[in-house]
C-alpha cells in the first residue's frame, strides 16, 4: 500500500515532439516542438509547467492525452500509475482517469447547452443533481445550465470547464492555461479551484505562463524554454532574489515579475528547423561559455531539484 | 425583443423581394422588347401569307405593338400587378394556368431529386469527412468532382441510352402516354416517366452538398471543441453524433435550399432530354417559339422560386441556430 | 504500437505534395494543350460529309466513330472543344473584368458597396439557364449571344469573392496608414488592393471556365446557342439525341466525355493553383 502511495501518478521521460509541415510553394519542413522533457506528478500534487507563450507547453498536454495532429511524431516514454501509457491506454484513460481543462473557452460545444455538456462527463446516475451540486460549489447559478456557451461571460465559461473536471472522476487533471483573460478575482478563484482539485486527491499538471500563479499554488515548478525543461524547482525556491533557483533563465523569469526587481527578459524563442546543438538558452544567458555552445547540458540533480545547466 | 427582430426580418426581406422583382421585370421586359423575333410571326406561325397586312396591323394595334416602350411596359406591369400575366402564344391559354400546371409537374421532379440528392450528398459528405484522406474519401471526392464537371444533359442522354434504349425499362419520352387524358394516367405510369429525369437531377445535385458537408465536417473536427471532446475520451461515432451533427446539419440544409437556382436549371435540361412536360420544357418552348408573355411569366416565377429557397435557408438559421435565435437585437 | 518504441506514430511516407501537384498540373496542361492544338490540324476536308462512311462504330480508323452523314466524330469533337474553349475564354475574360471593376468600385463608399451587393443578388436571383435563354432570345442566339450571355451571368460569384477580399485588404493597417498619409482611394486601390487581388482574380477566372463551358454547351443543346452548322458539343449532343434510339451510342458518349475532361482540367488547374498560393486553404486533392 505504501508503495502504491509513493508510486508517481504520472511520469514523463525524455519526451520529444516533431512536426512535419508544408510551407509556401508546398515545400516540406520539419519543426522541433519539444525535446528531452521530463516530469513526475504524484497524487495530491500540483506541478506547474511555466514557459512563455509559443514554447510548446500546450503540446505537452496533447501529447499526454494522445490527441496530437497526424503530422506529429512523438518520442520518449510515458507512464501512468507505473504502467506504460500506450496509445490504446491513452484512448481508454482520457476523459476517465486523465482530464483536461482546456486553454480556450471555445472548447465548449457552441450548439449544446452547458448543463448538458457537463452532464455528459458524469458517468453515474442522477446526472442532473450531481451537476447542480457542482455548479453550486463553483458559485454558478443553476440557470447557467440552460444557456449556450456564447451567452456566458469568459469567467463563467471557465468555471463550466472546471466543473467538468470536477464532475469527472479523473486522477490526473491537466489544466492548460486556465487563467488568461480573467480579472484578478476570477483568476484567484480559478487558482483556488485548482488547489481544491488537488486537495481532493487528484494530481494536477498546471500549464501556465504566469509564474506568480504557478508558484503560489504548485508544489513544484518546471521551467520550460524552447521545448525543454531547464529546471524543476520546488515552489519555495521562488523567493527573495531567486538565489535558490538553479538555472539562470528561472532567475531571470522570477526577477522579471513586477513585485520583484522587474528586470525584463527578452523572449525570442521559435521552433527551429533542426534539433539545436548546445544549450537552448545560451544566446540569452549571461553565463554562456564555449561549452554551452558545443553540447547540451544533461539534466542533473541539485538541491533536490532538476536543472539542465553546466554552471549550476 | 424577439418580436421586433421578427418584424425587421419580414420588412427587410419584403423590400428585397420587391426590389428584385421590379428590377427583374424591367430588365427582362427591356430585353424581350429588343428581340429581333417578330411576335406576330411567332403568333401566327410560319404561314405569314395567310394574314393580310391589314389583319397584321390590327393584331399589332390590339397588342399595342405600335405604342412606345414605356406605355407597353406600364400596361404589362399594371396587368401583372393585377395578377394577369397575359396569354401564352404557344399554349393559347393564360400564362398563369400554364405555369401552375407545368410547375406542379416540375415540382414532383425537382422535389424528389432535391430530397434524394440532399440525403445522399449529406451522407457521402459525412463519410468522406470522417474518413478524410483514406481511399473512401478519395473515391467520394473523385466522384463529386467528376459529377461537378459533367454536363447534366449528357448524363441524361447516357441514362436514357442505358435504361430506355438498351434495357427498355423506361419510356423514351413524354410524362403521360400520348392519346390518354391526363386524369387517366396511373401512378405507375407517372413514376415510370418521372424516374429517369429524377435520377439525373439527383445525381447532379449530390456533388455540391457532399463537398460542402465534407469540408464543413473537416473544419468542425479540427475545431477546439472537438479536440476537447476527444480529450474527454469521445471518439468516432459518439463524437460525430454528439458534437459533429449539430454543427454541420444546418449549413448543409441551408446550402441545399439556397441551390434552387441550380435545381431549376438542371430541371430545364432534364425535362428537355426526357421530354418531361414541366416548367423547364415550357421555358425552352417559350424562348424558341417567341412566346414573350410566357417567357416573362416564367422569368418572374423562377425568381420567386429562387428567392423562396434563399429565404428558407436564411429563415432556418433564424429559427434553429441558437447563436442567431437568441441574439438580442440592439 | 507502444509509446516506448524509439519513435512512435511515424508519419506514413507520403509522396511529396509538391511533386504530386507539379505532376498533376503538367499532365492536365498537356492534355488541354493537346486538345487545342490538334483541333488546328483538322482541316475542313476532315469534317466533310462522306455517305460511304455512315454510322461506323468506333474503330482504329475512326476512334470516335462516324455519324449518319459519315462525318468523323473525333474531328467534330475536337473542333467542338476548341469552340467551347474560345467561347469560354472570351466570356471569362469579360466576366473577370466586370468582377474586378465592380469589386474595386466597392472601395469608393458604402452606398456603392450596397449597390454592388444588390446587383450581385439581382443576377443570382434568376436561374442562370433562364437568364441565358432570355439574353439569347434578345440577341437572337449565335456566337455573340452566347458570349454576352455567359459574360453577363458569370461575374456575380467571382465579384462576391473579390469583394470579400477587397474588404479584408482595405481594413488592413497599412491601408489605414496610407490613407492617413493622404493617399487617394484610387492610389490605395492601385498600389495595395490590386496587387493582392490579382492571384485571387486569376484563380477565380480559371474556376469560372467549368461553369462557362458547361453553360455554353447546355444553352447550345437547348437550341439558343451556337448555330446548328457549327460542330459545337451542344449541337453534336442534341443531334445525337435524335439518333439515340438507333443504338449509335458513340455519338453521345465520346463528345460528352471529352467535354467532361476539358471542364475537369480547368477545375483541377484552378484548385492546384489555389493550393500553390495558399497551402492552407481548402482541402487536399
Amino acid at each position: 500500500m505504501i508503495e502504491q502511495k509513493y508510486r508517481p501518478l504520472m511520469e514523463v521521460r525524455q519526451l520529444s515532439l516533431h512536426f512535419h509541415q508544408y510551407g509556401k510553394e508546398l515545400r516540406k519542413m520539419m519543426t522541433v516542438a519539444i525535446t528531452n522533457f521530463d516530469m513526475t506528478i504524484h497524487r495530491e500534487e500540483i506541478v506547474a509547467v511555466v514557459g512563455a507563450s509559443g514554447s510548446g507547453k500546450s503540446l505537452l498536454a496533447n501529447s499526454i492525452l494522445g490527441i496530437l495532429p497526424k503530422n506529429a511524431e512523438l518520442g520518449g516514454k510515458l507512464y501512468f500509475e507505473g504502467e506504460e501509457l500506450t496509445i490504446e491506454k491513452q484512448i481508454q484513460l482520457r476523459g476517465k482517469d486523465i482530464f483536461l481543462i482546456p486553454q480556450s473557452i471555445n472548447a465548449l460545444d457552441p450548439l449544446m447547452k452547458t448543463g448538458k455538456q457537463v452532464e455528459l462527463v458524469i458517468k453515474k446516475k442522477d446526472r442532473k443533481n450531481i451537476r447542480k451540486n457542482i455548479f453550486k460549489k463553483l458559485g454558478l447559478p443553476p440557470e447557467i445550465g440552460d444557456l449556450y456557451p456564447f451567452e456566458l461571460s469568459g469567467g463563467m465559461a471557465r468555471r463550466v470547464l472546471v466543473a467538468m473536471a470536477m464532475a469527472s472522476e479523473a486522477k490526473l487533471i491537466i489544466a492548460d492555461e486556465p487563467t488568461p483573460g480573467l480579472d484578478i478575482d476570477a483568476r484567484n478563484e480559478t487558482l483556488a479551484l485548482i488547489k481544491h482539485l488537488s486537495d481532493s486527491g487528484k494530481g494536477v499538471m498546471f500549464i501556465t505562463h504566469d509564474l506568480n500563479a504557478a508558484h503560489s499554488i504548485a508544489d513544484r515548478v518546471a521551467v520550460f524554454y524552447a521545448g525543454q525543461t531547464l529546471e524543476v524547482a520546488n515552489a519555495k525556491d521562488f523567493s527573495g532574489t531567486g538565489n535558490s533557483l538553479r538555472h539562470p533563465y528561472s532567475r531571470a523569469l522570477w526577477n522579471a515579475l513586477p513585485q520583484n526587481n522587474f528586470f525584463p527578459t527578452f523572449e525570442v524563442q521559435k521552433f527551429t528547423e533542426k534539433s539545436p546543438t548546445g544549450c537552448v538558452y545560451r544566446c540569452r544567458c549571461p553565463l554562456s561559455t564555449d561549452l554551452c555552445a558545443q553540447q547540451q547540458p544533461e539534466a542533473k540533480m541539485v538541491d533536490n531539484g532538476m536543472v539542465r545547466c553546466f554552471h549550476a | 425583443m424577439y418580436a421586433k427582430k421578427g418584424t425587421w426580418f419580414i420588412v427587410k426581406n419584403t423590400l428585397k423581394l420587391a426590389s428584385l422583382l421590379v428590377a427583374v421585370s424591367i430588365i427582362s421586359f427591356t430585353l424581350v422588347s429588343h428581340s429581333p423575333v417578330d411576335p406576330i410571326q411567332s403568333y401566327i406561325g410560319a404561314d405569314m401569307t395567310s394574314v393580310s397586312p391589314e389583319q397584321r396591323d390590327n393584331i399589332a394595334a390590339y397588342w399595342g405593338l405600335n405604342d412606345t416602350y414605356t406605355t407597353r411596359f406600364s400596361h404589362w406591369a399594371n396587368a401583372v400587378l393585377h395578377g394577369n400575366l397575359g396569354t401564352s402564344l404557344t399554349f393559347r391559354t393564360s400564362v398563369a394556368d400554364v405555369i401552375a400546371e407545368r410547375f406542379f409537374a416540375s415540382l414532383a421532379l425537382m422535389g424528389i431529386a432535391w430530397a434524394i440528392s440532399g440525403i445522399l450528398g449529406y451522407l457521402l459528405g459525412i463519410i468522406a469527412g470522417m474518413r478524410k484522406e483514406t481511399w473512401l474519401d478519395v473515391a467520394i471526392k473523385g466522384f463529386c468532382f467528376t459529377i461537378a464537371s459533367t454536363p447534366a444533359f449528357w448524363l441524361g442522354l447516357l441514362l436514357l441510352m442505358c435504361f430506355s434504349v438498351w434495357f427498355g425499362w423506361f419510356p423514351v419520352g413524354l410524362a403521360s402516354p400520348a392519346g390518354i387524358l391526363n386524369e387517366d394516367v396511373t401512378i405507375y405510369e407517372r413514376i415510370r416517366h418521372l424516374f429517369l429525369p429524377a435520377l439525373t437531377l439527383s445525381i447532379v445535385g449530390i456533388s455540391n452538398v457532399a463537398l460542402h458537408t465534407r469540408q464543413k465536417l473537416i473544419d468542425v473536427l479540427d475545431s477546439e471543441f472537438i479536440r476537447f471532446a476527444k480529450a474527454k475520451g469521445e471518439h468516432s461515432f459518439s463524437l460525430l453524433w454528439r458534437h459533429g451533427i449539430r454543427s454541420i446539419s444546418l449549413p448543409a440544409i441551408s446550402l441545399h435550399f439556397a441551390s434552387f437556382g441550380e435545381l431549376f436549371g438542371g430541371a430545364v435540361l432534364a425535362e428537355q432530354v426526357f421530354s418531361y412536360p414541366g416548367l423547364g420544357q415550357a421555358v425552352v418552348q417559350a424562348g424558341l417559339g417567341g412566346d414573350v408573355p410566357l417567357l416573362l411569366g416564367i422569368v418572374l416565377f423562377s425568381t420567386l422560386f429562387v428567392f423562396a429557397g434563399n429565404l428558407t435557408a436564411d429563415l432556418l438559421y433564424q429559427v434553429i441556430d441558437p447563436r442567431v435565435r437568441r441574439r438580442r437585437t440592439t | 504500437m507502444s509509446v516506448s518504441n524509439n519513435i512512435i506514430r511515424k508519419r506514413k511516407n507520403m509522396w511529396s505534395l509538391r511533386v504530386k501537384s507539379t505532376v498533376i498540373v503538367s499532365v492536365s496542361l498537356s492534355i488541354l494543350v493537346g486538345m487545342l492544338i490538334s483541333s488546328f490540324f483538322i482541316t475542313p476536308d476532315k469534317l466533310v460529309v462522306d455517305l460511304q462512311l455512315r454510322n461506323i462504330a468506333p474503330s482504329l480508323e475512326h476512334l470516335f466513330g462516324t455519324d449518319w452523314m459519315g462525318r468523323d466524330m473525333l474531328a467534330r469533337t475536337l473542333k467542338g472543344l476548341s469552340l467551347s474553349f474560345g467561347v469560354g475564354l472570351l466570356s471569362v475574360i469579360i466576366s473577370s473584368f466586370i468582377a474586378l471593376l465592380l469589386s474595386l468600385l466597392t472601395l469608393t463608399n458604402k452606398a456603392v458597396d450596397v449597390c454592388v451587393t444588390w446587383l450581385i443578388d439581382l443576377f443570382l436571383s434568376v436561374p442562370h439557364i433562364v437568364l441565358l435563354i432570355l439574353i439569347a432570345f434578345t440577341l437572337g442566339g449565335g456566337f455573340k449571344g452566347v458570349v454576352i450571355g455567359l459574360a453577363v451571368t458569370h461575374w456575380p460569384s467571382l465579384t462576391r469573392l473579390l469583394r470579400a477580399e477587397v474588404l479584408q485588404i482595405n481594413s488592413a493597417e497599412y491601408v489605414a496608414i496610407s490613407q492617413k498619409l493622404g493617399k487617394t482611394k484610387a492610389w490605395v486601390a492601385a498600389h495595395h488592393v490590386l496587387p493582392h487581388l490579382l492571384p485571387q482574380l486569376l484563380i477565380g477566372s480559371i474556376l469560372l471556365f467549368p461553369h462557362a463551358i458547361l453553360h455554353e454547351a447546355a444553352i447550345t443543346f437547348l437550341g439558343f446557342g451556337l448555330s446548328p452548322e457549327t460542330p459545337a458539343i451542344g449541337i453534336i449532343l442534341s443531334e445525337a439525341m435524335r439518333y439515340l434510339s438507333t443504338g449509335m451510342w458513340w455519338l453521345a458518349l465520346f463528345p460528352g466525355l471529352a467535354l467532361l475532361v476539358m471542364v475537369g482540367i480547368f477545375d483541377i488547374l484552378g484548385r492546384q493553383l489555389q493550393k500553390w498560393i495558399d497551402p492552407f486553404s481548402g482541402d487536399h486533392l
